[in-house]
């Protein structure tokens, strides 16, 4: 099959991105998933599964919400996709649904994870005990401090959380930390990676669990605006998960433009920002020739975010490639204007959104939406684990 | 003339491999290390490229790799180091052994150029991957006379040990349990021992040495009942640290290992 953007090549690429850059340690490991993960995914019993815990656990289908104020406010048709209405309030339960299905029919019985905002380790906590599988979440030190209520959680629902002390302490290094955990234990461990990164065959795998999506959206859209087909899709982009099941169905739609808004800190240029396809060149992160934010020597530069979840130097194959074939158009957007964002779509919908999301609503103002034209927003998560935050930034907020 | 073919024809059995991060301790500890190592009867030596993000690495690895990128170490500084090393330390084997995105970044041509001109014999990039290598390096590091090293595990498969049989003329790294650099051996008894001999049974072309969690005169005996030899990295890093003279810990460290 000819690649394309739903599509990888069979070794894993996109374009010059992608593929599967690991020590020989985890070759096992990554073969065996490779060799699986599309034979389970097809398996009718499989589907079934996963299907009805995506109705009756996750609660999907999630709502697709005509904002009529912020609507009004941009002058455009702003719909949001209710992800923050996902079980623990994130779209990451997408994924860790489908994972923790996919490791039980490999055998395995110990589950680890990397987390940034705690989202996705809060996710794999969930369907660990729903499992009732051992299950580790290896989270960065300051990460830990910045999203508090989520380490909680996942001790509650049963999970061990390991801080990940080196480096700049934050996503990056979790999923470092992770990564050699699963080189010590190959046998009995799946690695239930967060976004759509790592070596072949995760970016694929974890693609097609959120590009549930964009199926629900393509539904609702034609209900509500009589085309299945938007003029815009707006999502953030941390590794890029949320995005790649939001753009997922309509990548081979070229009227659709895709717009993935990642996080530049402090700006762009501050040295202090998490803007990958800005600042980044391809280069190797986590088993993936992608872009990456990295010195003239090849080392990986520390990326800033005040956002836990956008806190991170590479962004997945698929988006690396979708920045240089310019099918998705890149916006950044800083921890001031993400912060105002947070308010506005509070103040005007109802809704307090995480704030990597905000981020993708800082962003509406920039696309050049005209009065007729629908914009759909991934409302990837909810606020209540960035409360903290949104008290200290209170006069920023508000 | 092949330095590392050599060093196991003159030396079948016992072979003592030390890995070193170069520019640590200190920046310029690089080439006094290599000397003192190849005097006190090292029979090959790794030198480690730091690299930010090791992830098959170990704490004592990652510590001394973040310190050596502290220090200023880099591909460029560690070539003109290794300059003329070859009148010093004539016949001993040098390999490099890092990740590849400084590899990939530094350019592989440059990378391969520098390090046959300096007197590299071998290299060891853990996440190059071996079809990788085959399409994109393999008639670089060929054209330069470099043999590549790979590694083998407990889990990897034989008819995949025996492809990269055949893709190398140096030696196999037989990584000796689950784990990073440094770990300790936490198989049940006999797991070990019973991997060592299924490889051992294969018969291969080239020789193996045993690496990770090697760290003293009893691990490196054991090891070497199963291989032409081993590999000591995290232990003798962790030798050096602390001292003034790092030249003579290095020395003594090896005379505790062969003496
Ligand atoms: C709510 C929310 N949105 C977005 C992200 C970013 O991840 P991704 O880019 O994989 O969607 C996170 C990550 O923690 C998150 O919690």
């Amino acid at each position: 099959m000819n690649p394309t953007y739903q599509h990888p090549t069979e070794r894993g690429y996109y374009g010059q991105f992608g593929g599967a850059f690991i020590p020989e340690m985890l070759y096992p490991n990554v073969e065996e998933l490779r060799d699986n993960y599309l034979a389970i995914f097809a398996d009718p019993e499989f589907q079934r599964e996963y299907q009805q815990l995506l109705r009756d656990y996750v609660g999907r289908p999630t709502p697709l919400f005509e904002a009529r104020r912020l609507s009004e406010k941009y002058n455009t048709r702003i719909f949001l996709k209710r992800e923050d209405l996902c079980h623990t309030g994130a779209h990451k339960i997408n994924n860790t649904v489908g994972q923790i299905l996919l490791a039980k029919r490999l055998g395995k019985t110990r589950i680890i994870a990397e987390t940034g905002a705690g989202q996705h380790g809060v996710a794999t906590a969930t369907v660990c005990a729903l499992m009732g599988m051992e299950c580790i979440v290896y989270m960065g030190e300051i990460d830990m401090e910045r999203q508090k209520p989520n380490v909680y959680r996942m001790r509650l629902l049963g999970a061990e959380v390991r801080a990940a002390m080196s480096g700049s302490r934050t996503l990056k290094d979790a999923t470092n930390e992770a990564i050699r955990d699963w080189i010590s234990n190959p046998v009995d461990t799946h690695y239930i990676i967060g976004s759509v990164v790592g070596p072949h065959p995760y970016p694929d795998l974890v693609a097609r669990l959120q590009a549930v999506i964009s199926e629900e959206m393509r539904k609702q859209l034609l209900e509500k605006t009589g085309s299945e087909l938007p003029d815009y899709v707006v999502a953030c982009v941390g590794g890029g998960s949320n995005a790649a099941g939001a753009f997922y169905h309509f990548l081979e739609e070229p009227s659709v433009q895709l717009v993935a808004v990642e996080a530049a800190g402090h700006g762009i240029h501050s040295g202090h920002s998490a803007a990958t396809s800005v600042l980044g060149k391809p280069g190797i992160i986590h088993g993936s020739r992608t872009l990456l934010m990295q010195d003239e020597d090849g080392q990986i530069t520390e990326p800033y975010s005040l956002s836990a979840g956008l806190d991170y130097p590479g962004i997945g194959p698929l988006h690396a490639f979708l920045a240089e074939s310019g099918r998705a158009r890149f916006i950044s957007i800083e921890d001031e204007p993400a912060l105002k964002a947070v308010s506005e779509c509070s103040r005007l919908e109802g809704i307090i959104p995480a704030l990597e999301t905000a981020h993708a609503l800082a962003a509406i103002g920039q696309l050049g939406a005209g009065p007729e034209e629908v914009v759909v927003i991934n409302l990837s998560g909810r606020g209540d684990k960035d409360l903290e935050t949104y008290i200290k930034y209170a006069d920023t907020i508000m | 003339m092949n330095r590392i073919k050599s060093a196991f024809q003159k030396k079948q059995k016992g072979l003592l491999n030390i890995y070193f991060t170069a520019g640590y301790p200190r920046l310029h500890d690089t080439v006094p290390l290599l000397q003192a190592l190849a005097t006190a009867g090292a029979d090959l030596i790794e030198i480690g490229m730091p690299f930010s993000d090791p992830l098959a690495d170990g704490p004592v690895i990652q510590a001394s790799s973040t310190a050596a990128l502290h220090n200023g170490m880099n591909m460029r500084v560690l070539f003109s180091q290794l300059q003329g090393i070859r009148e010093s330390v004539p016949d001993t084997p040098i390999l490099l052994m890092g990740y590849l995105n400084p590899v990939m970044q530094f350019g592989v041509e440059n990378f391969c150029r520098e390090a046959a001109a300096a007197g590299v014999d071998g290299v060891i990039l853990p996440d190059l991957p071996l079809d990788d290598y085959v399409q994109e390096y393999q008639d670089v590091f060929r054209r330069h006379k470099l043999r590549p090293v790979f590694l083998i595990t407990p889990q990897t498969a034989p008819e995949r040990i025996r492809r990269i049989d055949e893709l190398t003329d140096s030696f196999l790294y037989l990584v000796s349990g689950p784990g990073t650099t440094g770990g300790a051996n936490t198989q049940a008894a006999g797991v070990q021992d019973a991997y060592f001999q299924r490889i051992e049974d294969m018969k291969l072309r080239n020789p193996r040495l045993i690496g990770f969690g090697i760290g003293d005169k009893a691990s490196f005996q054991h090891a070497c009942r199963y291989a032409e030899g081993a590999i000591i990295g995290s232990a003798f890093i962790r030798a050096l640290d602390g001292v003034d003279d790092v030249p003579a810990a290095a020395q003594r460290f090896v005379q505790s290992v062969v003496a």
